[in-house]
């Protein structure tokens, strides 16, 4: 079952990310798709101050992955848009840690990702306006849907 | 005496092997995507793609070895770049680094590739202190003060997009090939700046952000399609670039009025712009500041700036042991 979510600001964006208990959630995957400027960076943010880490979330549009140690759990923020024929970076060492993994632009990762996870979706309505659909796969990710929507 | 240091870079893209001397003179650089792949390959792989360190490596240290005409037995040293980047592109060099310090027990010197990127400059001219370094790159935006040799301290940095990502997003949006740079540089010439895009950040503040900016284009970019309007390209991507490079005009000018630093050194991929040069110029005649920019090929990432790095590091015997980590983030003032 899917889950909809209608963002009117960044802060909208914001505080739904932080409502996410991810610290009790080691090895989360979280999955974004959506269009340039649709506020999948700006998701990212909101998450990483709800895990307590440290300084600003940069994109890693042009890195591919930043990691970040200085919260309750290790953070992987990757960007996969530039990643071309399923080439293999390693991202499968990510999956296999403790930390957790939010993929922007994962569909293009698809046969890399793992079955259970959750995939959020964005949608531009108008300018500040954005659908998010989250759809979980496995019991875990339905339960933490059900928590924060 | 001369001191020769083989360095290598493979942070992110490039698999990149220089020979420099002295920490000025490039002896031999190769950077794979400039190799002559044809030759090596013996035609079968036109080009080779990004990130393919493990598979390139041993060849990029043989063609920049052979360009020297040197052996490692000459070498005095093994730079390599540990951190900021990939961690799984970082290691291939870091291992191969590591390899041959060990095999022809020469001392092991590691580089942060920022760092890199500044050091470039002194394969142009030797860099005087105190100076301001601006680093613009598809990953980096930064503003610093270099009060001596690798003493940084940090005014600004981007709170969201690169500029270079900002470029290469914006261009996505407008249909432009990738880098966006280059494809946005090129239209620009042609065109005007007649939209009205928002200045990026607070006045008195050093920091950068583009994300706000990208988001403006991006929304003009589907009102103008839901209006069935046509965009006028060059005329956007004109105003796109002078909003985007104004704003590091801006910071930059701060930083020379309330420094009074007189010298200015830029860093990284999107110096090759050549409205950032002209507008820098401009800048620094009015404040009576040099400038100084490497030229395009040590603007991108290289590993000749890596060596150029390290050479400090040697004279002052600051060498790394086998233990020697990757990381995917590094604070250059730390």
């Amino acid at each position: 079952m899917n889950f909809k979510f209608t963002s009117r600001s960044i802060d909208d964006t914001l505080l739904l990310a932080e409502n996410i208990e991810s610290e009790k959630f080691p090895g989360m995957v979280i999955c974004l798709n959506g269009e340039l400027g649709s506020g999948k960076t700006v998701f990212v943010k909101g998450f990483a101050a709800a895990l307590g880490v440290d300084g600003n979330i940069t994109s890693p549009t042009f890195t591919i992955v930043k990691e970040y140690n200085s919260g309750e759990l290790p953070l992987n923020h990757m960007d996969v848009y530039r990643i071309e024929d399923n080439e293999d970076f390693g991202v499968e060492d990510y999956f296999n840690s403790d930390g957790i993994c939010i993929i922007e632009w994962a569909e293009l990762i698809e046969a890399r990702l793992p079955e259970e996870r959750l995939d959020i979706t964005f949608k531009i309505l108008d300018e500040n306006t954005r659908v998010l659909v989250f759809s979980p796969h496995g019991e875990k990710y339905e339960e933490l849907c059900n928590a924060v929507l | 005496m001369d001191v020769y240091i083989l360095a290598i870079e493979s942070s992110c893209d490039e698999t990149s092997m220089a020979v420099v001397k002295n920490g000025c003179e490039v002896i031999s650089l190769s950077i794979t995507t400039q190799m002559d792949t044809h030759a090596k390959f013996g035609g079968v792989v036109p080009e080779i793609a990004s990130r393919m360190h493990t598979e390139v490596i041993t060849l990029v240290l043989e063609d920049c070895l052979e360009k020297a005409n040197m052996k490692i037995e000459e070498m005095d040293a093994i730079a390599v770049t540990n951190k900021p980047g990939l961690t799984g592109s970082l290691m291939v060099g870091v291992e191969a680094a590591k390899t041959l310090a060990f095999l022809y027990n020469k001392p092991l010197i590691a580089v942060n590739h920022l760092i890199g990127h500044i050091y470039a400059n002194n394969l142009e001219s030797k860099m005087e202190y105190p100076l301001l370094a601006l680093i613009v790159s598809g990953g980096h935006t930064e503003l610093l003060i270099m009060e001596d040799d690798y003493k940084f301290k940090r005014l600004g940095e981007t709170q969201d997009d690169a500029i270079g990502e900002a470029f290469d997003k914006v261009a996505r949006v407008m249909g432009l090939s990738y880098p966006g740079g280059p494809s946005i540089e090129a239209l620009a010439k042609t065109g005007k700046h007649t939209y009205e895009l928002p200045k990026p950040v607070k006045e008195q503040d050093y920091n950068f952000s583009y994300s706000g900016l990208k988001s403006a284009v991006i929304n003009l970019v589907n009102k103008e399609k839901k209006q069935k309007k046509e965009i006028n390209k060059a005329d956007l991507a004109c105003s796109f670039q002078e909003v985007a490079i104004d704003e590091l005009v801006r910071k930059v000018e701060l930083a020379l009025k309330n420094t009074n630093i007189k010298k200015l050194v830029v860093a990284g991929g999107v110096s090759a712009n050549k409205y950032l040069k002209a507008k820098m110029e401009e800048l620094c005649k009015k404040y009576q500041a040099s400038l100084l920019i490497p030229r395009m090929l040590y603007c991108t990432d290289n590993a000749a700036m890596i060596g150029a790095a390290a050479y400090p590091k040697y004279l002052r015997k600051e060498f790394s042991d086998y233990s020697l980590d990757v990381s995917s983030s590094a604070d250059i003032c730390s």
